[in-house]
């Protein structure tokens, strides 16, 4: 393992595509913030995957870090005038915070139970945050004047931070603790038997989980300069499609949410813009619809995800290009 | 006092709402061992065939039973049989695939009425609609009188058809344990495909007694299925009596909780119950009895 560089050849072109990409589209805006949504859900999908796909700790919830991470950006700028950018740091810290105080609650709890507990906990978080009209401002949401127009250095640093996360999860996964999730993952109670303090392996998946998310969400603010409370703590349009994400991708494997991140946004894009235009207008009622039925697809019949399943993938195409020859 | 007893009757109404979402949940809860994240969804799509009903054909909101029941039994049989099933044998890295398919196919449900019916609110207007009867200083909704009845019906027949009949002993055993079940020549997967369907028949007919009583738009199916879920674990799982329990304690936390507590935090206070059970009383209401 010692020997093995940190990086493979593909995944270092991975990277520098990912470092060209936006002067590709300098002068598309809109290129570059459908770039910037792929790489905040490769945020969210790389932290969602440590906890569920390696760790198997299976979070319905990862809105409530994602949420409290972009009020910690926001509510300092509220009340005292602080800058939202120290929200990058601090909002990892205060979903880190949350995360290990609802990990108390929560990591008492097994499978679906488990699955519930986080989406109720997330759910909570969503009420409370609209209600406390004093703190949060409730439904109006809080505004903030964006500090660049141009999208390009924005691009840059949410892509440093989905590579940083990828990173984290990687050096985690290659250390003695990545075993011990995986072991956790397999059968808890082994585990247990083993001498492998769950608990306490559990909680460190959480951390880094929560930490990336709580950062994706400070950065969602930064970037969009307005939030509420049904946005950020969105059941559907946060922790479901963070879990779609994961699945569509791979659970489990590093490039896994990437891949996912990279497909769902594009998908949703091209149908939302009505396939460029080329088609009727109705067609861009059926964005999620169709992301839907990918999901469907993609759990019956490559149940380890594009990238966990890729040998699958191309053997079936192999199979096929050889039967047409 | 009188402020007090309004908010208790609406409180046992609306639970008895509650209910019937959290039967039907509780049974595919208890043969299929999964948490169905589609069972609102099935409320919806059955809210919105009364919707059509009513308003192109006229047909009275209750009557619509007799289309919904049939049309989501079979939506939720085929569901079942070509998409829930096949996942047993499947190898995958999270045990929770089922789950998981389950919100794929609420997503397609939800956006499939949204593309045919768009987001707007919908509502039926009867000649009970917004009606009440006054006793003294309190007053009970017509529509919701109704439902409540409905739902004691409907839980009434469950328990009769999963204890005195032969299917309904076939689910219990496929519930206790599916190996020892097809041991003794129960098809596991067709009562698997069946209970499924039974559970999302049940709370269609109980969508076509919600119509005259709550807004209809796409979203309000996840809306049910947090409720249902909230409702199954207060219960406990596999319980039809616990799924009544929990339902009126739900309806009551959360109308009591509105009134003397705080309005906005309505549907809050039935999560963070939700939550309290599930650490402090896994097995749910279930485990303070015997039965």
């Amino acid at each position: 393992m010692e020997n093995k560089k940190f990086f493979s050849k593909g995944e270092l072109i991975i990277i520098f595509t990912g470092l060209v990409l936006p002067l590709l589209f300098y002068f598309s805006p809109y290129a570059q913030g459908l770039l910037i949504f792929i790489m905040m859900w490769v945020v969210l999908g790389t932290s969602w995957n440590l906890l569920a796909g390696y760790t198997g700790q299976v979070s319905f919830g990862h809105a409530a870090y994602f949420g409290v991470g972009a009020y910690t950006a926001a509510l300092p700028f509220l009340h005292y005038k602080i800058s939202p950018w120290w929200g990058l740091i601090a909002g990892g810290i205060m979903a880190v915070v949350i995360g290990y105080l609802l990990g108390v609650v929560v990591f008492r709890l097994r499978g679906p139970y488990f699955a519930l507990g986080t989406l109720a906990s997330a759910e909570i978080l969503r009420i409370a945050f609209g209600e406390e009209e004093w703190l949060t401002n409730g439904h109006n949401g809080i505004l903030y004047i964006t500090t660049w127009v141009t999208k390009i250095p924005y691009y840059y640093i949410i892509f440093a931070i989905a590579v940083a996360s990828i990173v984290s999860v990687k050096l985690l996964m290659r250390r003695r603790e990545g075993y011990y999730f995986l072991s956790i993952r397999e059968d808890e109670d082994a585990a247990m038997a083993l001498g492998i303090n769950t608990k306490k392996y559990k909680n460190i998946s959480m951390i880094v989980s929560s930490f990336w998310a709580g950062v994706a969400g400070a950065f969602y603010f930064i970037y969009m300069g307005f939030i509420d409370s049904e946005t950020v703590f969105a059941l559907h349009n946060i922790s479901i499609i963070t879990i779609l994400v994961g699945i569509i991708g791979g659970v489990g494997t590093i490039w896994g949410p990437a891949v996912g991140a990279i497909i769902m946004v594009l998908l949703q894009e091209l149908f939302r813009s009505a396939i460029f235009g080329l088609a009727p207008q109705w067609v861009s009622g059926m964005h999620a619809f169709v992301f839907g039925l990918l999901v469907i697809f993609v759990i019956l019949y490559l149940p380890g995800g594009v990238v966990g399943d890729w040998e699958l993938i191309k053997k079936k195409l192999h199979l096929k290009s050889n039967t047409e020859k | 006092m009188e402020m007090f007893l309004q908010s208790l009757i609406s409180g046992l109404l609306v639970g008895g709402l509650y209910a019937i979402i959290g039967i039907g949940m509780t049974l595919i809860m208890g043969v299929l061992k999964i948490i169905n994240l589609a069972h609102g969804q099935m409320l919806m799509v059955s809210m919105y065939i009364a919707w059509v009903a009513w308003y192109y054909l006229g047909i009275d909101p209750y009557l619509s039973v007799f289309i919904t029941v049939p049309v989501v039994f079979y939506l939720a049989k085929y569901i079942s049989k070509y998409l829930l099933n096949p996942l047993i044998e499947k190898d995958s890295i999270l045990p929770e695939n089922q789950v998981l398919m389950t919100v794929g196919i609420g997503i397609v449900l939800v956006e499939f009425m949204r593309f045919i019916f768009t987001s707007d609110y919908r509502s039926v207007q009867t000649s009970y609609t917004g009606q009440a009867w006054h006793i003294g200083g309190i007053s009970i909704a017509i529509p919701l009188f109704w439902a409540f009845l409905f739902s004691i019906a409907a839980t009434i027949f469950l328990f009769y058809l999963l204890m005195k009949t032969d299917l309904g002993r076939q689910i219990r055993a496929t519930a206790q344990d599916r190996l020892a079940a097809s041991l003794m020549g129960i098809s596991a997967e067709k009562i698997t495909i069946f209970t499924y369907a039974l559970g999302s028949a049940l709370i269609a007919a109980a969508g076509s007694f919600f119509l005259p009583i709550y807004y209809l738009y796409p979203d309000v199916g996840p809306e049910f299925t947090a409720k249902a879920f909230v409702i199954t674990i207060l219960g406990g799982l596999g319980s039809t009596v616990g799924a009544i329990a929990g339902g009126i304690v739900l309806g009551l936390a959360e109308t009591l909780g509105a009134t003397y507590i705080a309005a906005g935090y309505r549907d809050a206070f039935g999560l963070i119950i939700f939550l309290l059970v599930l650490v402090f009383l896994p097995g749910g209401l279930k485990s303070l009895t015997k039965v």
